[in-house]
């Protein structure tokens, strides 16, 4: 299968398989105007299968969210068909608006436009918790 | 701008100054009369509180401020729905120093960041409650003369028990400390309090449903009331409430300068009878917990 070599954009890779269309909504890609691809269950030899996404678009990424999703992607910025840039991600200490806090009794399931905002407590076990109410996020 | 929150954002050595403060203010109260003349201390309480309001309103008193505020939610503006952050920010305008409790967890943190002037967390939720727990480091400090190398029992509701939680994680980082959990199973100390707290300081930790097989070890017992307003469901309250109660003849294998401890309100978790013991701590403690609070007020508006 043929996939146009992007110009200007970015190359999303190392998803692990099965997550592409996870990141794509968690990104909001869906409301690009430009060609945007998701390739699902590429060989890999790093790990076995991966999902590729690729955004004919030099956009300004949520670095923190890809990273909480998966910390071993990588992401390729590509400028005039040359790789300009390689990020490997890597677990955020913060996150603001990513995810939802689930304990009923915590401030932040009452207070108007109060952000929704986890640290990270625990690097080795990806282990987030709510800044509020110290509940721990359900884990991915 | 200082705010208190959560007890670890004060450091060791700054508990060592408050408890320093506080005993001082018992030894000379006089000197101490008209440290806050012209301030005023708003009392934000969107939950009822007999103790913690009342004891917050005599420190500032006693300190020569003034105090405003509210007793419950209905008759704050947060009955018509504002928020804690534009409450906040309004009272804030009114006063030099906030003490606020709320049922939901965070909500004294949303205050801070809103606030004008220094938030004290009087408690939230089953969350955090730092001036308790200053409160119980002053009494640990009084009765024992030390914090460290001291064997301290939690008893009761351990879950939704905010003041075991902070008091955990402060003794959590004095040398020597030796932890006992006494809970029935539904009511166990939430891990997160157990891997932030005591694993990551390596404090030795035991976790028993049996009280009495433990009783000998301990320098300190924490007993803690199983408070019905932490329940969703009456049924559960109903079964777990009586699970533990401190007799005098539970006491018979205790250590003689064992200290017992209570945040206070008590149901019947402890006989009336073991008031009269020596070892019986708890009314001590809610004097402590004015002169503590002077300390702390006074601190937080950076006045020696």
């Amino acid at each position: 299968m043929v996939i146009d070599a992007i110009r200007n954009g970015i190359v999303i890779d190392h998803i692990a398989a099965g997550k592409a269309m996870e990141l794509y909504q968690i990104l909001g890609l869906g409301k690009l105007d430009c060609t945007v691809a998701i390739l699902k269950n590429v060989p890999s030899r790093k790990l076995g299968r991966k999902d590729i996404i690729k955004v004919d678009s030099n956009l300004d990424l949520d670095w923190d969210i890809i990273g909480y999703v998966d910390p071993n992607i990588t992401v390729n910025i590509i400028v005039d068909g040359v790789r300009v840039e390689k990020r490997q991600l890597k677990l955020p200490e913060r996150l603001t608006n990513v995810i939802r806090c689930k304990n009923p009794r915590c401030i932040s399931s009452v207070e108007q436009e109060l952000p929704q905002v986890f640290k990270l407590t625990d690097r080795e076990n990806r282990v987030y918790r709510c800044l509020y109410c110290e509940a721990k996020a359900e884990n991915r | 701008m200082r705010h208190l929150i959560d007890i670890l954002q004060l450091t060791p050595e700054e508990i060592d100054e408050l408890v320093a403060k506080a005993t001082d203010i018992i030894n000379h109260p006089a000197a101490y009369a008209h440290k806050c003349d012209g301030k005023i201390l708003a009392t934000l309480f969107f939950e009822p509180s007999t103790r913690t309001r009342l004891s917050f309103e005599s420190a500032m008193l006693s300190l020569g401020g003034q105090v405003l505020g509210f007793s419950e939610a209905a008759s704050s503006s947060a009955a018509k729905g504002e928020s804690v952050a534009d409450t906040v920010r309004t009272v804030s305008c009114y006063s030099d120093i906030i003490a606020m409790r709320h049922p939901k967890e965070g909500a004294p943190l949303v205050a801070a960041m809103h606030s004008l002037v220094p938030v004290i967390n009087a408690g939230d939720g089953g969350h955090n409650h730092p001036t308790q727990t200053l409160t119980d480091l002053l009494t640990i400090h009084n009765e024992k003369g030390r914090f460290d190398h001291l064997t301290v029992g939690f008893c009761g509701d351990l879950k939704f028990g905010r003041t075991v939680h902070s008091l955990i994680s402060a003794m959590s980082r004095y040398e020597g400390t030796r932890v006992v959990l006494v809970s029935p199973e539904e009511l166990k100390l939430p891990s997160y309090v157990k891997t932030e707290a005591l694993k990551k300081n390596n404090i030795e930790y035991i976790q028993t449903t049996d009280l009495s097989s433990v009783m000998p070890e301990l320098d300190i017992l924490y007993m803690t009331r199983v408070q019905r307003e932490r329940f969703f469901n009456e049924e559960d309250y109903l079964r777990l409430k009586d699970s533990y109660i401190l007799t005098p003849d539970k006491l018979t294998n205790a250590k003689p300068d064992l200290s017992i401890l209570h945040p206070l309100p008590r149901v019947n978790e402890i006989s009336v009878a073991v008031d009269k013991d020596p070892r019986a701590c708890y009314f001590k403690q809610v004097r402590y917990g004015r002169y503590i609070r002077m300390a702390l007020i006074m601190k937080l508006l950076g006045i020696d």
